[in-house]
């Protein structure tokens, strides 16, 4: 499967919360911010938690987001930043 | 919905950061997991699902390691390696057992 973003593409994490263990915290969940990296292949750990062996494998990208846009009451510069990994399903090209 | 592996953006205090030299049982315990996982009967994602599974009171009450044990039973209960059975009946045995060394 190849990776069907790029740095530089701005996206948006899905708003969505199923059950399960899900590595994609809460607090990003309908935030938007822009791919910087690809990171690669890897085991899904959505299904590797219900010990399996979590193919099909997930394209893993890095994603900036600015802390303003997490945080509404954040008071640091507006160039503060959180890069943080996150799997290719959890997120659409805006 | 927040589990208790997702708390990022919440109120909390202080975290604790003082070191802490593990016990002998906690060793045995990490040592289980790593034999568990040779064997293709743990998972590293499925143990973190197990702990989340504790609910909230389980796991503000249990240590790093208890919480590990606690998640440890359930997986083997869960794939038949053990049954609820074995292992009180094992808690009982060594609970008799640290009795009379205590005696």
């Amino acid at each position: 499967m190849a990776a069907r973003l790029e740095p530089g593409d701005r996206v948006r994490v899905r708003a969505d919360y199923p059950m399960g263990h899900i590595r994609t915290p809460v607090y990003v969940r309908g935030k938007e911010g822009v791919v910087t990296k690809v990171l690669g292949k890897f085991p899904n750990p959505e299904v590797l938690a219900l010990g399996r062996d979590g193919k099909p494998e997930k394209v893993l990208y890095e994603v900036r987001f600015q802390q303003t846009e997490l945080w509404p009451d954040y008071n640091g510069p507006e160039s503060d930043a959180l890069l943080m990994d996150i799997y290719e399903h959890w997120l659409s090209r805006v | 919905m927040r589990g208790s592996h997702d708390l990022g953006g919440l109120k909390a205090g202080p975290v604790d950061t003082a070191p802490h030299d593990p016990t002998f049982w906690e060793k045995q315990i990490d040592a289980m997991n790593m034999l568990l996982a040779q064997k293709g009967l743990r998972r590293t994602d499925e143990n973190r699902r197990y702990v989340e599974m504790l609910g909230e009171d389980a796991y503000n009450t249990l240590t790093y390691y208890e919480r590990w044990t606690a998640a440890l039973a359930r997986q083997l209960i869960d794939k038949g390696v053990l049954t609820q059975d074995e292992i009180d009946a094992k808690v009982a045995e060594v609970r008799t057992k640290l009795g009379e060394d205590a005696a």
